[in-house]
């Protein structure tokens, strides 16, 4: 029987507590996800194309419990906790499994026309406004979407009206705290408008090591025409955790987007990247990361579609996967019919550290159109020999070189991140982390196990 | 460079949507009786089949398992194609030239035969006799001659069809027959196996350099028959072979399946060479009929230090559907792969290569070029796998497309394993048209863009083509020409 008979089980019996606690504009999808869910039968297998390397039935395997009665998280999580990016003074927000949890400086320091909020509070004050968007990018015939918008009661909102500039960057600490196997269905939308700009520099932590705990994250967000976006996604969390995020972009005329996703320790982890290019004289940068040790596994799949002329989007991934860990890239390009002048190109190179670890890439290209120029290059390897030897002919021990190549591998997509204090931060984290230090955000660390 | 006066098209656009000016060059239909048993598949058509071909019961029991495997298979989607529906029972699966007896001489041979080779240029005359090569023609699919046997059997070199060496070789074929390629590999490997008509059989024996180009040119006939070859190739400890494969069809309004299957075994230091040149009819204009070239093809690198080169030019077929792959199990064997695949029209091709490093210090090679016009959908698919044990192994794949037109596609589908450290595996890939600077270079010194063009495609396919023996090159070159001539210029 698939996993996935608990969860639509588990609405069945519950759906009126879900509705309750939640909003309207999220409930109205709700039917037709279920119905959606009910044909797909089941969730992802590594049969399916695609997923050869992740079995999404497994991660949803476990027994994992929910909050849909949205029993209280104790409030002073949000005045002890602070991840810690030195330098970089930031609007920060906290979510807490899926409950949003804003700061006063936050509230205090918002400008105008720069909303930051709860999903289910946006959804119950302007309801016109979030149903114009929630659901429209991320589609309901992908089982994971399904699921999360049948189980989604709250998640963040974030608006930046036409023309604002949020000279601050946004941060969303994700914490995962519970005492039993837990799911949380999280949710952000994002909206930029025209001309708008906004950083956003996300973190995942896992606070109660142990437990086993599983994110189901749907992100969507609208560039509009002329916005500039900067996407910033760190995981730090457990072994114990799986993580699947789905992410859906869709970037109007003139819109940038920068992003750099980083994976330094997890459990389980599958990405997902749906970038819809649609306007003319769009750039996209995806830049992504993953240091393995353990059994970690990393899966980042990127489809990135360009369906306008004169648009550019450069994918840059890269991997050192040591011990047993386990690393899949699967990343596309498709370049629809009528996407003239169109550059794209893509590039995932990984580095295996051990007898044990596994890469797994997959890149592809889809072109429809002759006026483009596209490529995609892929290597797997190791460490340079020589490099080595040369380091060590100059009394740097075996280990340290190693560190030092290792780090010196990730820089270019340390250096695709435009906020330079958390570049900063990100080398340092990186540095720490081939030092076998595994934990880096230091607060995060201290901070006691929240309480559900 | 001849500057020679010539209407110059207005731009690229002009030539470009002149894809549907050559026509199928080689469409025709030979007029012979042919000797088919009805149209259908059951276990007494394979039972008929074997009891015509008057196989040994093995054989028999080969068929049948095949057959009754495939019946539990449905056909695979996972291909970016467009496959229609195949009625598997609306063919015939054996047809054998009308007259049984094997030629004594050139001239025994039905004129008519003979003429269409003639007119394919298939060297079965003498002056091919001259160059050197052994031609085992395969009209429809029963072999019709096979000549230079006996300058082959001095070295000890078996090659014949694989009918024949069922007959005089059952303990050599009943070895290697399915070995590589399991009568379970897949849906039409299933299929071939329990079908299949004739085809090719070699065996170069320990430490002999076959002293000629061994060749085959498949035919597809008579009208509604599917052509199911066999072709097993072995290696022996040092030997060496290169085997040429080429095909052409006659024009045919209804689709016709080709699933064939190629097995190579490659022995302690021995060398395989196998170059294709694929021309079958790929369907009219519109994308009518054509053939359904659906082929599994595979080599066993088993030895050490062994070693198995795959070049192929392809531009016929309506569908291609083929993957030659090497399997290196042999410590240090080298597995290589290049390819040119031209689509034009509505043609689809989805083609690659494996390659499944087993052993240590294996190598393996991957150089694809793609060119795409009309409405045609071309992709490369290939899947390079470095198991736990193939410790130092090197991979180095290159894929690219040229597009000629907006309405055609390109696509690559890089699958990479990698489960050892030591390995380095590297993949490139690029897409893009031809460039207008190029282009502009060209006209500047006074040759026309359609010839321009004809000049940058076939400069963009050299690194390929240089890797065909010289015989072949010159008509898989001209091959290209011909296909390239309706759709640039």
């Amino acid at each position: 029987m698939s996993s996935l008979t608990q969860y639509t089980d588990l609405y069945r019996q519950t759906a009126a507590k879900i509705d309750a606690n939640s909003a309207p504009v999220l409930n109205a999808l709700r039917p037709a996800a279920l119905e959606a869910l009910d044909r797909a039968g089941r969730l992802p297998l590594p049969s399916d194309e695609g997923f050869e390397k992740t079995s999404i039935e497994e991660m949803y395997a476990p027994d994992f419990g929910l909050n849909p009665d949205r029993l209280p998280i104790e409030a002073d999580i949000a005045a002890t906790f602070r991840c810690d990016v030195p330098n970089l003074s930031t609007l920060l927000a906290l979510v807490v499994n899926d409950r949003f949890v804003p700061t006063s400086t936050l509230i205090k320091n918002l400008p105008e026309g720069v909303t930051v909020c709860s999903l289910r509070e946006a959804a119950l004050n302007h309801p016109d406004l979030v149903a114009k968007y929630y659901g429209r990018l991320a589609p309901l015939d992908v089982p994971g979407v399904a699921l999360n918008t049948l189980l989604c009661q709250e998640g963040v909102f974030i608006h930046v009206g036409a023309g604002v500039r949020l000279h601050k960057p946004l941060q969303l600490v994700n914490i995962f705290s519970a005492r039993f196997p837990f799911m949380a269905p999280r949710r952000i939308l994002l909206v930029a408008e025209d001309g708008a700009e906004v950083q956003l520099l996300k973190c995942d932590h896992t606070q109660t090591p142990g437990v086993k705990y599983l994110s189901s994250e749907v992100v969507e967000i609208y560039a509009g025409a002329g916005a500039r976006i900067g996407w910033y996604d760190l995981e730090e969390s457990s072994a114990e955790t799986a993580r699947y995020s789905q992410f859906y972009l869709r970037q109007e005329r003139d819109s940038h987007f920068d992003s750099c996703t980083a994976t330094l320790c997890n459990g389980s982890t599958r990405n997902e990247y749906n970038i819809d290019v649609v306007g003319n004289g769009c750039h996209t940068l995806l830049a992504g990361m993953a240091i393995g040790t353990g059994s970690q596994h990393v899966d980042n799949n990127s489809q990135l579609t360009h369906r306008s002329e004169h648009s550019s989007s450069r994918q840059l991934f890269k991997y050192v996967l040591d011990d047993r860990a386990t690393g899949a890239f699967e990343g596309s390009i498709e370049v629809a019919h009528g996407a003239r002048f169109t550059e794209a190109y893509q590039s995932n190179r990984n580095i295996l550290a051990s007898r044990d670890a596994r890469m797994h890439t997959k890149p592809q290209l889809l072109i429809y159109n002759d006026d483009v120029k596209c490529s995609h290059g892929a290597t797997t390897g190791q460490l340079d020999a020589e490099a080595l030897f040369y380091m060590q002919t100059r009394g740097i021990p075996m280990k340290e070189a190693r560190r030092m190549l290792m780090q010196a591998f990730l820089v270019d997509v340390i250096d695709a991140i435009s906020l330079e204090q958390l570049r900063d931060r990100l080398r340092h984290m990186v540095e720490n982390r081939f030092s076998g230090d595994h934990t880096t955000c230091t607060t995060c660390r201290n901070n006691p196990a929240s309480k559900i | 460079m001849e500057n020679k006066p010539k209407n110059i098209p207005e731009s690229t656009d002009d030539i470009i949507g002149d894809v549907t000016g050559s026509e199928y060059k080689y469409g025709f239909v030979t007029d012979v009786e042919t000797d088919r048993i009805p149209v259908g598949l059951s276990e007494e058509v394979i039972r008929l089949i074997s009891h015509k071909k008057g196989e040994p019961d093995w054989l028999l029991d080969f068929r049948l398992k095949a057959y009754r495997y495939w019946l539990t298979l449905t056909p695979p989607h996972w291909g970016h194609l467009n496959i229609p529906d195949f009625d598997y029972q609306a063919i015939s699966y054996y047809a054998a030239p009308g007259k049984k007896k094997a030629p004594g001489s050139l001239d025994e041979i039905d004129p008519e035969i003979r003429d269409t080779f003639n007119r394919l240029g298939i060297p079965l005359e003498e002056q091919k006799h001259l160059a050197g090569m052994a031609v085992d023609a395969v009209m429809d699919s029963v072999s019709v001659k096979t000549t230079h046997r006996e300058a082959l059997a001095e070295k000890g070199i078996i090659f014949c069809s694989i009918s024949e060496a069922v007959k005089d070789f059952p303990d050599l074929v009943r070895k290697y027959l399915g070995s590589v390629v399991s009568y379970k590999d897949n849906f039409y490997a299933a299929l071939n196996s329990a079908v299949f008509s004739d085809g090719s059989f070699v065996y170069i024996p320990k430490g002999v350099r076959c002293p000629m180009e061994l060749s085959t040119y498949f035919r597809i006939n008579a009208s509604g028959t599917g052509q199911f070859e066999r072709t097993l190739i072995i290696a022996d400890d040092d030997a060496y072979v290169s085997y040429l494969e080429g095909c052409t069809a006659p024009m045919r309004d209804e689709n016709q399946l080709h699933a064939a299957i190629v097995e190579i075994v490659v022995e302690d230091r021995a060398e395989v060479k196998y170059s294709t040149v694929q021309n079958w009819y790929a369907g009219d204009a519109e994308g009518r009929g054509g053939v359904y070239n659906l082929v599994t093809k595979r080599g066993l690198c088993r030895g050490d230090y062994s070693k198995l080169s795959w070049t192929q030019v392809e531009t016929g077929s309506a569908i291609t559907w083929k993957y030659p792959s090497c399997v290196l199990a042999g410590r240090g064997s080298t597995g290589e792969f290049y390819s040119v695949a031209v689509t034009r029209n509505h043609q689809q091709a989805d083609t690659g290569t494996k390659m499944i490093h087993l052993a240590p210090d294996t190598r393996s090679t991957i150089v694809s070029k793609g060119i795409s016009a009309g409405y045609s959908e071309n992709s490369y698919r290939g899947q390079v796998k470095v198991t736990p044990a193939a410790e130092g192994a090197r991979n180095y794949t290159q894929c690219d497309s040229l597009l000629l037109g907006s309405n055609c596609g390109a696509h690559t589908f890089p699958y990479i394993d990698v489960m050892n450290p030591t390995a380095i595996v590297e993949h490139e890939a690029t897409t893009s048209k031809i460039s207008e600077d190029q282009l502009f270079y060209c006209n500047q010194r006074g040759i026309p863009t359609e010839e321009a063009i004809g000049l940058i495609v076939n400069g963009y396919a050299k690194e390929v083509m240089n890797k065909l023996p010289m015989e072949f090159a010159v008509e898989a070159q001209k091959l290209l020409q011909i296909t390239l001539e309706g759709s640039v210029g």
